[in-house]
């Protein structure tokens, strides 16, 4: 029969549990067949074994820049870069320019993304009218032109009657609102976290109350309205208390956490000691919401694994090289992790402190669920028989040093220059066709 | 006060640098003890030749320095200047507000710029931290930090570490209060580094509103700066003092809420003859200007026989030249 076998890899398919070695079959466009010998009969195979075959990866949240900023990235770059780091479904933020706050604006994201796209792109529109935190923009239409879910990421919509409104708004249409949760009179001026780096290095700090106030606000609101809430980029202790106090009580929100979050910390922006006078101020760790201690971290990776925080997200956020080759202060936020995201968070995997089944749920099924994108495509996310013929093929114990100038996205801004990861993504089938091959 | 010395283009006393390898000066969290001590020996060398009927030496003929200057500055910029003529270096001063930086030449192209015309020192002040790490960086001038935002101001902490030294002796166990807003003063974060480097004690004093929050108590465990003492209340931070250092008070402050009232901020934070009878008799009064007198110091401090912030001017010149000297060689 015709199709595309991926064989002899160990296949990892959380959403039901499967861990076993056999393969896969694709066959137009979907998974056909899952098992033992079950790609025996294709006419096109890929030899898997050593390696871990995992659903197509799901990013909930990146940023494409287009339209408007193809300087810094296009949908043709940005869905390159996916794929070279295992996804096959990205959901594009609007904070484009213009914002993506029309219906005819989502029309023509989805049209070029057909055409230019490497993998899938799923919209987000804004939360409000031009992401001015004002008035609500058409929800109902947005939706009907093929919006996944509604943001004004970048910033939050900092009138708690105005996300108040949205909530109630959305949850009739059955789509999330993603908040970005950021008190931005508490947060006004900071460029890193408020903590010991920032006195050291004279820099104005965004405290971990800036995020847990507006955390507070938005659960309140969810557990109030009823309406579907997704949390951002939660990155503090507070904000990982307050998610699992609400949904303990059943408030249906969901929340991602970023790679960076996870892994890096805020000494980072102070650098490893090798610049002059020891101090890089390293404007490519400087991310909205910022690097936080240590303990934040472990605080979003425990939460990550008893899943308070559903799944893991990555920001992408690319940047040209001037907007980060400045002075500290006037650096854009933003860290291009498309293809070092699966990387990164497989070294918790290697010491041992996230399972290596919760980390591929995190990345697949979860995010999926979290924003009800299997209501839009049945199966996303998971090896079932029948779902879209999405595949990640990743071997974990290769060892690569992070080139930025080799990435494939236009944003080389990356605070893992030069470092060592573990685990690499060797090939990616999006839709039962080869979009990346190491 | 050879006349040889003189002729040989070196300030007495200072026959070389071998102890010098820095490249540049960006703060005093990277000296060791021995190079701060090389720069006040140094200092006290050209503090000789400051003190000559024609105070220059050519020991820095040929070298352009030049200041790039992004905040305004009185004292510092001309004592830079001075201290660079006094070295006989062609000087160059860049005020922001002047040249092409309103253009929206970044600061890189700025730097390189310098850099291609032939200068070989940079002399940066600039109101965001870190700037002068990114000059550094990206170019292979000498930069010297003449202050950055709210980081570090290197060559202010070692003029006032001079001055202490220069009537305290050995700083060792000796007690120093910094007072005022500490969380915006690049100054009080300097000198605490060159200070407890050369074993002071250091206090730093101020209102809550006024203190780096990983200072306040129950703040992350790893430390922002060196091992130091932090105090809300001025009268007991003032007990056995050595020296207290009264630091500028910006208006902006009020105007950010930091503050409730000037008034306030003088009753309770003031350096008076009051809250002075509390240090050691004698302790030494240091400000690193400008002042405001009457706000953050009393005038009948500022102007008493314990004062020394005179002197911290007439100090910065000789400190100044010790830093260029060092960092060029003598020879660039």
């Amino acid at each position: 029969m015709t199709g595309l076998a991926v064989r002899g890899g160990r296949l990892l398919d959380p959403s039901r549990g499967l861990d076993l070695t056999g393969d896969v079959l694709i066959a137009d466009g979907r998974i056909a067949a899952v098992g033992p010998d079950a790609g025996r009969q294709a006419d096109q195979a890929l030899d898997a074994s050593g390696l871990l075959v995992l659903p197509g990866l799901v990013d909930v949240h990146c940023h494409l820049r287009e339209p408007g900023l193809e300087h810094k990235e296009t949908i043709e770059t940005g869905t390159l870069a996916a794929a070279r780091g295992g996804f096959t479904t990205v959901c594009c933020m609007p904070n484009t320019e213009p914002p993506l706050d029309t219906p005819a604006l989502v029309r023509w994201l989805r049209e070029r993304a057909a055409q230019a796209g490497h993998v899938r792109v799923l919209p987000i529109a804004c939360t409000t009218r031009g992401r001015q935190g004002r008035e609500l923009a058409d929800l109902a239409e947005l939706a009907e032109a093929g919006a996944v879910a509604f943001s004004d990421d970048g910033e939050p919509v900092s009138d708690p009657a105005l996300l108040r409104r949205a909530l109630e708004y959305a949850a009739a249409l059955g789509l999330p609102i993603i908040e970005h949760c950021e008190d931005k009179a508490l947060s006004a001026g900071g460029v890193m976290h408020e903590g010991w780096v920032a006195a050291r290095l004279g820099l104005r700090g965004i405290p971990a109350a800036a995020e847990e106030a507006a955390v507070a606000r938005a659960l309140a609101l969810a557990a109030a309205t009823g309406g579907r809430l997704h949390i951002a980029h939660v990155s503090t202790t507070g904000a990982v208390a307050l998610l699992r106090a609400y949904r303990a009580r059943g408030v249906p929100a969901t929340a991602e956490v970023t790679p960076h979050h996870l892994c890096l910390t805020h000494e980072a922006v102070m650098g490893a000691g090798e610049s002059p006078g020891g101090l890089a101020y390293d404007t490519n760790a400087k991310v909205n919401p910022p690097l936080r201690p240590r303990a934040d971290a472990e605080a979003c990776l425990a939460g990550l694994a008893e899943g308070v925080i559903d799944c893991i997200a990555t920001d992408h956020a690319p940047h040209a090289l001037e907007d980060k080759l400045c002075e500290f202060d006037l650096a854009a936020c933003g860290i291009s992790g498309l293809e070092t995201a699966l990387a990164l968070c497989l070294s918790l995997v290697h010491e041992g402190r996230l399972p290596l089944l919760r980390l591929v749920e995190a990345m697949t099924v979860a995010p999926v669920r979290a924003l009800g994108l299997d209501r839009h495509l049945p199966g996303l996310g998971t090896l079932a028989v029948g779902a879209p013929g999405d595949v990640a093929i990743v071997d974990p114990q290769r060892e690569w040093t992070v080139e930025p100038e080799r990435l494939a996205s236009k944003g080389k801004n990356t605070p893992l220059a030069g470092r060592r990861l573990r685990g690499r993504v060797v090939c990616t089938i999006y839709g039962g066709r080869v979009v990346w091959q190491e | 006060m050879r006349s040889e010395a003189r002729e040989l283009g070196q300030p007495t006393g200072v026959q070389e640098a071998p102890a010098w390898q820095r490249h540049h000066l960006l703060d005093l969290d990277e000296l060791t003890p021995r190079e701060i001590e090389l720069v006040l020996d140094t200092a006290e060398a050209m503090r000789e030749v400051l003190s000559r009927e024609v105070p220059r030496v050519p020991a820095l003929r040929g070298v352009t320095v030049v200041n790039l200057f992004y905040e305004p500055s009185t004292r510092t910029r001309a004592s830079f200047e001075l201290a660079a003529k006094a070295l006989g270096a062609d000087v160059v001063n860049i005020a922001a507000e002047q040249s092409s930086v309103r253009k929206g030449e970044s600061l890189l192209d700025t730097v390189r710029t310098i850099e291609a015309l032939g200068a070989q020192v940079l002399v940066l002040r600039h109101w965001q931290s870190g700037a002068p790490y990114l000059a550094a960086r990206h170019s292979r001038l000498h930069v010297v930090n003449a202050g950055d935002g709210w980081h570090a101001h290197p060559t202010q902490a070692l003029l006032d570490i001079y001055t202490l030294r220069r009537h305290l002796g050995d700083l060792r166990g000796r007690k120093v209060v910094i007072v005022g807003d500490i969380a915006h003063s690049r100054v009080a974060r300097s000198n605490a580094w060159g200070l407890t480097a050369l074993g002071a004690r250091v206090v730093l004093c101020g209102p809550p509103t006024l203190l780096p929050p990983a200072l306040r108590p129950g703040e992350d465990e790893a430390a922002a700066l060196p091992p130091l003492q932090v105090e809300t209340d001025l009268a007991q931070a003032m007990e056995g003092a050595d020296a207290v250092m009264a630091l500028r008070l910006q208006r902006e402050r009020m105007e950010g809420g930091l503050l409730p009232s000037l008034r306030e901020y003088i009753r309770l934070y003031q350096v008076n003859g009051q809250r002075l009878a509390r240090a050691r008799p004698g302790a030494l009064v240091l400000h690193p200007g400008p002042m405001n007198e009457g706000i953050e110091i009393a005038p009948e401090v500022a102007h008493s026989a314990q004062s020394v912030i005179q002197e911290q001017v007439t100090n910065g010149v000789a400190v100044r030249m010790a830093v260029l000297y060092l960092l060029t060689g003598g020879k660039a």
